[in-house]
Protein backbone atom coordinates (compact mmCIF):
# COMPACT_ATOMS: atom_id res chain seq x y z
CA UNK A 1 0.00 0.00 0.00
CA UNK A 2 0.84 3.43 -0.67
CA UNK A 3 1.35 5.88 2.01
CA UNK A 4 1.94 9.55 1.72
CA UNK A 5 4.15 11.10 5.07
CA UNK A 6 5.23 14.04 5.87
CA UNK A 7 8.68 13.50 6.83
CA UNK A 8 9.09 10.88 3.87
CA UNK A 9 7.26 11.92 0.95
CA UNK A 10 5.22 8.55 -0.67
CA UNK A 11 6.47 5.07 0.61
CA UNK A 12 5.26 2.24 -0.66
CA UNK A 13 4.59 -0.70 2.60
CA UNK A 14 4.06 -4.28 2.41
CA UNK A 15 1.77 -5.50 4.23
CA UNK A 16 3.55 -7.90 5.75
CA UNK A 17 5.68 -5.25 7.24
CA UNK A 18 2.93 -3.84 8.99
CA UNK A 19 3.44 -3.88 12.82
CA UNK A 20 0.49 -3.76 14.86
CA UNK A 21 0.12 -1.63 18.28
CA UNK A 22 -2.28 -3.14 19.89
CA UNK A 23 -3.18 -0.51 21.93
CA UNK A 24 -1.25 2.01 20.03
CA UNK A 25 0.73 4.84 21.44
CA UNK A 26 0.46 6.44 24.45
CA UNK A 27 -1.08 10.14 22.80
CA UNK A 28 -2.03 8.40 19.39
CA UNK A 29 -4.32 5.23 20.95
CA UNK A 30 -6.49 5.86 17.06
CA UNK A 31 -3.65 4.53 15.16
CA UNK A 32 -2.87 0.89 15.74
CA UNK A 33 -0.35 0.10 12.68
CA UNK A 34 3.24 1.45 11.77
CA UNK A 35 6.00 0.38 9.78
CA UNK A 36 9.63 0.33 10.77
CA UNK A 37 11.95 1.99 8.58
CA UNK A 38 15.67 2.77 9.14
CA UNK A 39 17.82 5.31 7.63
CA UNK A 40 18.34 6.15 4.23
CA UNK A 41 21.03 3.58 2.19
CA UNK A 42 23.88 5.51 3.55
CA UNK A 43 23.28 5.38 7.53
CA UNK A 44 21.92 1.81 7.87
CA UNK A 45 24.82 2.15 10.70
CA UNK A 46 23.32 4.66 13.00
CA UNK A 47 21.44 3.94 15.89
CA UNK A 48 18.21 5.70 14.50
CA UNK A 49 15.06 4.41 13.09
CA UNK A 50 11.62 5.91 12.54
CA UNK A 51 7.86 4.46 14.11
CA UNK A 52 5.95 5.76 10.58
CA UNK A 53 1.97 5.68 11.05
CA UNK A 54 0.31 3.56 8.02
CA UNK A 55 -3.35 5.41 8.72
CA UNK A 56 -1.71 8.81 9.17
CA UNK A 57 1.05 9.92 6.95
CA UNK A 58 2.16 13.03 9.63
CA UNK A 59 2.83 10.95 12.41
CA UNK A 60 6.04 9.32 12.71
CA UNK A 61 8.52 8.93 15.64
CA UNK A 62 12.18 8.84 15.82
CA UNK A 63 13.53 5.86 17.54
CA UNK A 64 16.95 5.10 18.70
CA UNK A 65 18.48 1.90 19.10
CA UNK A 66 19.33 2.07 22.92
CA UNK A 67 21.66 -0.79 23.36
CA UNK A 68 23.91 1.67 20.85
CA UNK A 69 24.22 3.98 23.87
CA UNK A 70 23.31 2.43 27.06
CA UNK A 71 24.58 -1.05 26.36
CA UNK A 72 23.64 -1.76 30.17
CA UNK A 73 19.84 -0.61 29.00
CA UNK A 74 17.94 -3.61 30.34
CA UNK A 75 13.98 -2.27 31.43
CA UNK A 76 11.81 -4.50 33.39
CA UNK A 77 8.21 -4.92 32.26
CA UNK A 78 5.94 -7.64 33.75
CA UNK A 79 5.08 -10.18 31.36
CA UNK A 80 1.31 -10.06 31.57
CA UNK A 81 1.90 -6.64 30.61
CA UNK A 82 3.44 -7.84 26.77
CA UNK A 83 1.84 -11.30 27.12
CA UNK A 84 -0.13 -10.36 23.62
CA UNK A 85 3.14 -9.54 21.56
CA UNK A 86 3.11 -13.54 20.84
CA UNK A 87 7.45 -14.14 22.24
CA UNK A 88 8.40 -16.75 24.07
CA UNK A 89 11.72 -14.87 25.52
CA UNK A 90 12.89 -11.59 26.08
CA UNK A 91 15.55 -12.14 23.62
CA UNK A 92 12.33 -12.44 21.10
CA UNK A 93 11.51 -8.80 21.11
CA UNK A 94 13.56 -5.77 19.74
CA UNK A 95 13.48 -2.95 21.97
CA UNK A 96 13.37 1.16 20.84
CA UNK A 97 13.43 4.46 22.45
CA UNK A 98 11.18 7.45 21.74
CA UNK A 99 13.44 10.23 20.98
CA UNK A 100 12.08 13.96 21.22
CA UNK A 101 14.19 16.15 18.70
CA UNK A 102 13.60 19.98 19.28
CA UNK A 103 15.38 23.32 16.97
CA UNK A 104 18.86 22.18 19.09
CA UNK A 105 19.41 18.71 18.26
CA UNK A 106 22.01 18.43 21.21
CA UNK A 107 18.88 19.50 23.24
CA UNK A 108 17.35 15.54 21.94
CA UNK A 109 15.98 13.61 25.12
CA UNK A 110 15.02 10.26 24.87
CA UNK A 111 12.50 8.04 27.15
CA UNK A 112 13.94 5.66 28.43
CA UNK A 113 11.42 4.98 31.13
CA UNK A 114 8.91 4.31 28.52
CA UNK A 115 10.25 1.42 25.70
CA UNK A 116 8.94 0.28 22.50
CA UNK A 117 9.05 -3.11 22.27
CA UNK A 118 8.48 -5.03 18.91
CA UNK A 119 8.22 -8.83 18.24
CA UNK A 120 9.47 -9.19 14.55
CA UNK A 121 7.79 -12.13 13.87
CA UNK A 122 4.21 -11.95 15.07
CA UNK A 123 4.72 -8.23 13.82
CA UNK A 124 3.15 -7.07 17.48
CA UNK A 125 4.37 -3.76 18.93
CA UNK A 126 3.80 -1.92 22.37
CA UNK A 127 5.10 0.81 24.42
CA UNK A 128 5.36 0.17 27.73
CA UNK A 129 6.14 2.10 31.39
CA UNK A 130 8.80 0.11 33.11
CA UNK A 131 9.39 -0.36 36.65
CA UNK A 132 12.71 1.07 36.53
CA UNK A 133 12.00 4.09 38.39
CA UNK A 134 15.98 5.17 37.92
CA UNK A 135 15.27 5.42 34.08
CA UNK A 136 14.57 9.26 33.05
CA UNK A 137 11.52 10.16 30.75
CA UNK A 138 13.53 12.79 29.33
CA UNK A 139 17.44 11.75 29.08
CA UNK A 140 19.48 13.91 27.10
CA UNK A 141 21.11 11.93 24.41
CA UNK A 142 23.18 13.52 22.28
CA UNK A 143 25.50 13.97 25.50
CA UNK A 144 25.12 10.33 26.20
CA UNK A 145 25.76 9.63 22.73
CA UNK A 146 29.87 11.86 22.77
CA UNK A 147 30.24 10.14 25.79
CA UNK A 148 29.69 7.00 24.62
CA UNK A 149 31.39 7.89 21.43
CA UNK A 150 34.61 8.83 23.42
CA UNK A 151 34.59 5.76 25.69
CA UNK A 152 34.35 4.24 22.27
CA UNK A 153 37.46 5.86 20.63
CA UNK A 154 39.98 5.49 23.82
CA UNK A 155 39.06 1.91 24.19
CA UNK A 156 40.05 2.01 20.78
CA UNK A 157 43.50 3.21 21.17
CA UNK B 1 -17.71 11.21 36.81
CA UNK B 2 -18.70 9.66 40.13
CA UNK B 3 -17.56 10.15 43.36
CA UNK B 4 -17.76 7.57 46.12
CA UNK B 5 -16.95 8.49 50.02
CA UNK B 6 -15.28 5.81 51.08
CA UNK B 7 -13.74 5.20 55.09
CA UNK B 8 -10.49 3.10 55.90
CA UNK B 9 -10.38 -0.19 55.11
CA UNK B 10 -13.22 0.43 53.01
CA UNK B 11 -13.39 -1.01 49.25
CA UNK B 12 -15.14 -0.67 45.56
CA UNK B 13 -14.94 -2.71 43.03
CA UNK B 14 -14.38 -1.45 39.06
CA UNK B 15 -16.24 -4.25 37.20
CA UNK B 16 -16.11 -8.12 38.45
CA UNK B 17 -12.38 -7.83 39.35
CA UNK B 18 -10.73 -4.95 39.94
CA UNK B 19 -10.94 -3.49 43.97
CA UNK B 20 -9.28 -0.58 45.49
CA UNK B 21 -9.16 -0.13 48.94
CA UNK B 22 -8.70 2.85 50.95
CA UNK B 23 -5.82 1.25 53.52
CA UNK B 24 -4.93 4.17 55.17
CA UNK B 25 -5.72 7.96 55.32
CA UNK B 26 -3.18 10.40 56.86
CA UNK B 27 -4.33 14.34 56.59
CA UNK B 28 -3.95 14.76 52.42
CA UNK B 29 -2.52 11.81 51.43
CA UNK B 30 -4.28 8.77 51.16
CA UNK B 31 -3.07 5.35 50.88
CA UNK B 32 -4.41 3.11 48.60
CA UNK B 33 -4.48 -0.76 47.63
CA UNK B 34 -5.50 -2.14 43.84
CA UNK B 35 -6.09 -5.41 43.10
CA UNK B 36 -6.24 -6.52 39.64
CA UNK B 37 -5.90 -9.24 36.83
CA UNK B 38 -1.86 -9.21 36.37
CA UNK B 39 -2.52 -7.91 32.55
CA UNK B 40 -4.01 -4.65 33.70
CA UNK B 41 -1.36 -1.75 33.75
CA UNK B 42 -2.06 0.38 36.95
CA UNK B 43 0.78 3.97 36.80
CA UNK B 44 0.61 6.75 38.84
CA UNK B 45 -1.44 9.48 36.18
CA UNK B 46 1.54 11.64 35.92
CA UNK B 47 3.50 9.12 34.90
CA UNK B 48 1.18 8.10 31.95
CA UNK B 49 0.61 11.93 31.34
CA UNK B 50 4.57 12.70 30.78
CA UNK B 51 4.99 9.78 28.10
CA UNK B 52 1.82 11.16 26.27
CA UNK B 53 3.26 14.60 26.17
CA UNK B 54 7.10 13.11 25.57
CA UNK B 55 5.44 10.85 22.48
CA UNK B 56 3.51 14.18 21.18
CA UNK B 57 6.57 16.66 21.60
CA UNK B 58 8.73 13.56 19.55
CA UNK B 59 5.99 13.96 16.93
CA UNK B 60 6.59 17.83 16.06
CA UNK B 61 10.10 17.02 14.70
CA UNK B 62 11.18 19.48 11.94
CA UNK B 63 12.71 18.15 8.96
CA UNK B 64 15.67 20.38 9.55
CA UNK B 65 16.12 18.40 12.69
CA UNK B 66 15.22 15.02 10.54
CA UNK B 67 18.35 16.31 8.38
CA UNK B 68 20.29 16.53 11.52
CA UNK B 69 19.61 13.43 13.06
CA UNK B 70 20.29 11.44 9.69
CA UNK B 71 24.28 12.87 10.16
CA UNK B 72 24.33 11.68 13.73
CA UNK B 73 26.15 8.38 14.10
Amino acid sequence: MMVQTRHFGQINVEEDKIINFRDGMPGFTNMKNYVLLTNEENQKEGPFFWLQSVEDGDVAFALVNPHAVYPDYSPEVKDEYVDFLGHTTAADLSVFNVVVVPEDIKDMTVNLRAPILINQTTKRGAQVISENQEYAIRQYLYQDMEQMKKKFEEGGK
Amino acid sequence: MLALSRKKGESIMIGQDIEITIVDIQADQVKIAISAPRSVQVHRKEIFLQIQQENKAANTISDKSIEKLKELK
